[in-house]
C-alpha cells in the first residue's frame, strides 16, 4: 500500500523541494557563526599566541578564504558525510553526533509519547464532554501546561522524585545500546519535562478538531442514518482527527527538538542538544554547524514520513 | 384519505435555549402524512421548516433545544422517544437528506463504506452481502458505474452523483417515510429536475412517503400532493398542491405564489412581500404575518387558530371572505 509509484513519486518531490531548505538553514547558521564577535583564530591558537601561530591557524582553517567559498566547502564536505573535525577535541563532528544522537533520541521519542498518550484521552474527554466542568478543568489545565516553562518544571520534578523521593535519578543518561532499562530509567524525568507543553498542545488541537467534527453536517448524517454515538465517535470522529493529530504530531516532533536542548543542559545529558550548548560557548562552529544541520534534515525526514501518512489517512490528499 | 396517517404531527413546538432564557422556534405545528404521500413543506428561510424536519428524527442538539407536543409515527411519539429507540427509526424506518450533499458526507470513508454501515446498523448480513446491496442501492439512484462509484470517496464524484449517493444511503434500508431537506438547492438546474425525478420515482415504486422540506414552490408543486406552508414559527396553510396553487386561502401563501419569477414575464416587475420575517425575541402575539399582509384589519391583533376550510386548513381571521390570486398565469405574466 505504501510503496506505490504516485507515492514514490511524491516522495521524489518532496526531496527536492527539501534542497533549498538544507542549504538556506545551513547557510543563515553559518553566516550567525561568522558574525559571533572576537577573532576565531586567536581563540583556537589559545592565550599568549604569537601572531605567526594566529596566522598560520587562519591559514589552515582556511579562514581567509572568502565567506562564501568557506560555506561552500563545508557544504560540499557535509553532503559527502564529512562534517569536519571539532576545533577543541579534533575528533570528527559525525561520529560524536552519531554517539549522542540515541540518548537525545530516546529523549524526545519518549517526550512524543507521553504527549500523545495523555494528550490524546484528555483531549477526547473535553471534547465529548464540551461545556462541561471537566472540558473546563482540562481546558485550563492545559493553558497551564502551555504556560510552563519546562525548565521550571524540570527543577520542580528533579525536587521532588529524585531529590526528595529518590524515585528516579537527577541527572546523566545511560547509552540505551548497554542498558536499555536504566536508559529509559534516566529518561523519564526529562522527558515528562519536556513533555508537559506537549501534552497540553495535542489537548486543545484534539480537543477544538473534534468538537468541530462532531458538530459537523456529517456527523448530523450519521446519527441519522441510526449509527450509535460510539460508533460515530470511535470509528468517524477519530479517523478524521487523525489530520489533525498528524500535523500536531509532526509540530510538537521540530518543537521537542529543540526544546531537548533546554532539557539537556537541566539533566546534564550528554545528549545533541548539551553538546551543541557547549560547542557555541567555546567557538567550536563545525560542532555547531553540524548539530543543526542534523536536526534540520531530522525535521524534514519526520514532515515527509507526517506528509506520507497524509496520503493514507486523507483521502483527499491528492497523489498526482 | 387513509384514516391512519404514517405520521402525525400535534402541536410541535420547539424552543431555543439561550443564555438563560428560552425563544419559540416553532409553535403548535400540526400536520399528518399518509403513507406514500408526498408532502412540501414550504416557507421562507428561518421559518422553522428544517429543524422540524430535524427535530422529528431528534437531531436538534439536546442541550440548547426542547422540542414539545407529540409526533406520532407507527404507535411511537417521536418527541422525546429515548436513543435505544429512536436508533431503530433513523435510517430504517424514516430517513433524512440534506442540501449540501458533499458536507453531509463524512469525507475519509468510501461511499461504499458509508452505505454499508446503514446496512449492518439495522440489519444482520456480512460485508459481502453488504457490498452486494449497497452496489444494487447504488445502481437504483442511477449511478452508472455502481461499483467503482462504492469504492469512491464522496470529493472523487459530481455533486449530482454525491446526492445520488446520499439517497442511496437514505433509501437503503426502504423507510417508510424520507425527510429531504432542500435535496435540490444546491445543485445545477438540470440536475435538480434528475434529482427529483429519482425522488418521485423511488417513492412510488417503494412506497416511501416524501415529506419535502424546501424554499422552492416549484419543486413543490412538481413533486407534491400536499402543500403546507409556514411562516415565522407556524403553519399558515395546509392544502392540497394543486388548489393552493391556483387559488390560496392565506395572504402569505399568496404572496410566495405572486413572487415566483416566469420566463415569459422578463423586463416586467417581480412581485415581492414587503417587509421581512419578525425575529424570534419580537413575535406579535396576533397574526404573526398581519405586519406584512395587505388585507389586514384591526381583528388581526388577536390570536388565530388554524380552522378547515374546505380542502385547505387556513391560520387567517379573514379567511372565507379574501379571494387571494395564486400562481401567475401565462395569460397575466403577458399583460
Amino acid at each position: 500500500m505504501l510503496a506505490n509509484a504516485p507515492r514514490l513519486r511524491l516522495v521524489g518531490r518532496r526531496l527536492v523541494q527539501f534542497v533549498p531548505v538544507i542549504v538556506l538553514a545551513t547557510f543563515v547558521v553559518f553566516g550567525l557563526l561568522k558574525l559571533v564577535p572576537g577573532d576565531l583564530a586567536a581563540t583556537l591558537a589559545g592565550e599568549y599566541a604569537t601572531e605567526e601561530r594566529i596566522a598560520q591557524i587562519r591559514q589552515d582553517y582556511g579562514l581567509n578564504d572568502p565567506f562564501l567559498v568557506q560555506y561552500g566547502r563545508w557544504l560540499w564536505n557535509a553532503v559527502q558525510l564529512d562534517l569536519s573535525r571539532s576545533f577543541q577535541s579534533n575528533e570528527p563532528v559525525l561520529d560524536q553526533i552519531l554517539h549522542r544522537f540515541p540518548t537525545t533520541m530516546l529523549l524526545v521519542a519518549g517526550a512524543l509519547l507521553i504527549s500523545l498518550a495523555v494528550g490524546v484521552p484528555l483531549g477526547i474527554l473535553a471534547a465529548t464532554n464540551a461545556g462541561s466542568r471537566l472540558d473546563v478543568a482540562v481546558t485550563s489545565l492545559s493553558s497551564f501546561g502551555v504556560a510552563l516553562p519546562n525548565f521550571w518544571l524540570a527543577m520542580i520534578l528533579v525536587a521532588t522524585f529524585s531529590l526528595s523521593w529518590g524515585w528516579f535519578p537527577a541527572t546523566g543518561a545511560v547509552r540505551f545500546s548497554a542498558d536499555p532499562q536504566g536508559a529509559i530509567w534516566h529518561a523519564v524525568l526529562p522527558s515528562i519535562a519536556l513533555a508537559a507543553g506537549g501534552i497540553a498542545e495535542v489537548v486543545r488541537q484534539l480537543r477544538s478538531a473534534l468538537i468541530e467534527i462532531l458538530s459537523s453536517q456529517y456527523v448530523r448524517t450519521l446519527y441519522a442514518k441510526g449509527l450509535s454515538p460510539s460508533a460515530i465517535l470511535w470509528k468517524h470522529g477519530l479517523k478524521n482527527v487523525a489530520v489533525t493529530l498528524l500535523t500536531v504530531i509532526g509540530l510538537l516532533a521540530s518543537r521537542l527538538l529543540g526544546g531537548a536542548v533546554v532539557i539537556e543542559a537541566v539533566f546534564a545529558i550528554p545528549g545533541m542538544g548539551s553538546m551543541v550548548v557547549r560547542a557555541a560557548i567555546v567557538k567550536d562552529f563545525p560542532v555547531v554547524q553540524g548539530v543543526v544541520f542534523t536536526m534540520v534534515i531530522l525535521v524534514i525526514a519526520i514532515n515527509l514520513v507526517i506528509d506520507l501518512l497524509y496520503t493514507i489517512v486523507d483521502p483527499r490528499v491528492a497523489l498526482k | 384519505m387513509s384514516d391512519a396517517p404514517l405520521l402525525d404531527v400535534r402541536g410541535l413546538g420547539i424552543s431555543f435555549l439561550i443564555g438563560g432564557g428560552s425563544v419559540h422556534a416553532t409553535q403548535d405545528v400540526s400536520f399528518a402524512v399518509q403513507p406514500g404521500e408526498r408532502v412540501g413543506i414550504v416557507g421562507e428561510s428561518g421559518c422553522g421548516k428544517t429543524i422540524t424536519g430535524l427535530s422529528l428524527l431528534g437531531l436538534l442538539p439536546a442541550a440548547t433545544t426542547r422540542v414539545v407536543g407529540q409526533a406520532m409515527f407507527e404507535g411511537e411519539n417521536l418527541v422525546g422517544l429515548p436513543l435505544s429507540r429512536m436508533r431503530h427509526v433513523r435510517g430504517r424506518k424514516i430517513s433524512m437528506i440534506f442540501q449540501e450533499p458533499m458536507s453531509a458526507l463524512d469525507p475519509v470513508f468510501t461511499i461504499g463504506q458509508q452505505i454499508g454501515e446503514t446496512i449492518r446498523t439495522h440489519f444482520k448480513v456480512d460485508k459481502k452481502q453488504a457490498r452486494e446491496r449497497a452496489i444494487e442501492a447504488l445502481a437504483s439512484v442511477g449511478i452508472p458505474s455502481p461499483a467503482r462509484v462504492h469504492d469512491s470517496y464522496p470529493h472523487q464524484l459530481s455533486g449530482g452523483m454525491r446526492q445520488r449517493a446520499m439517497i442511496a444511503i437514505a433509501l437503503v434500508c426502504e423507510p417508510r417515510l424520507l425527510i429531504a431537506d432542500e435535496p435540490t438547492t444546491a445543485l445545477d438546474v438540470t440536475i435538480q429536475a434528475q434529482i427529483i425525478d429519482l425522488l418521485l420515482d423511488l417513492s412510488a415504486r417503494q412506497g416511501t412517503a416524501l415529506l419535502f422540506i424546501t424554499h422552492d414552490l416549484g419543486v413543490i408543486a412538481e413533486t407534491c400532493t400536499r402543500m403546507i406552508t409556514m411562516y415565522a414559527g407556524q403553519v399558515v396553510e395546509d392544502a392540497p398542491v394543486d388548489s393552493a396553487l391556483v387559488r390560496p386561502r392565506h395572504p402569505y401563501t399568496s404572496g410566495l405564489l405572486r413572487s415566483l419569477p416566469r420566463l415569459s414575464a422578463r423586463g416586467a416587475m417581480l412581485p415581492s412581500i414587503a417587509g421581512r420575517v419578525p425575529t424570534l425575541r419580537d413575535m406579535p402575539t396576533g397574526c404573526r404575518f398581519a405586519e406584512r399582509c395587505a388585507h389586514r384589519q384591526e381583528a388581526c391583533a388577536a390570536p388565530q387558530a388554524i380552522e378547515q376550510e374546505g380542502a385547505h386548513q387556513v391560520r387567517c381571521w379573514r379567511q372565507g371572505e379574501l379571494v387571494l390570486p395564486g400562481a401567475l398565469t401565462d395569460r397575466e405574466a403577458a399583460a
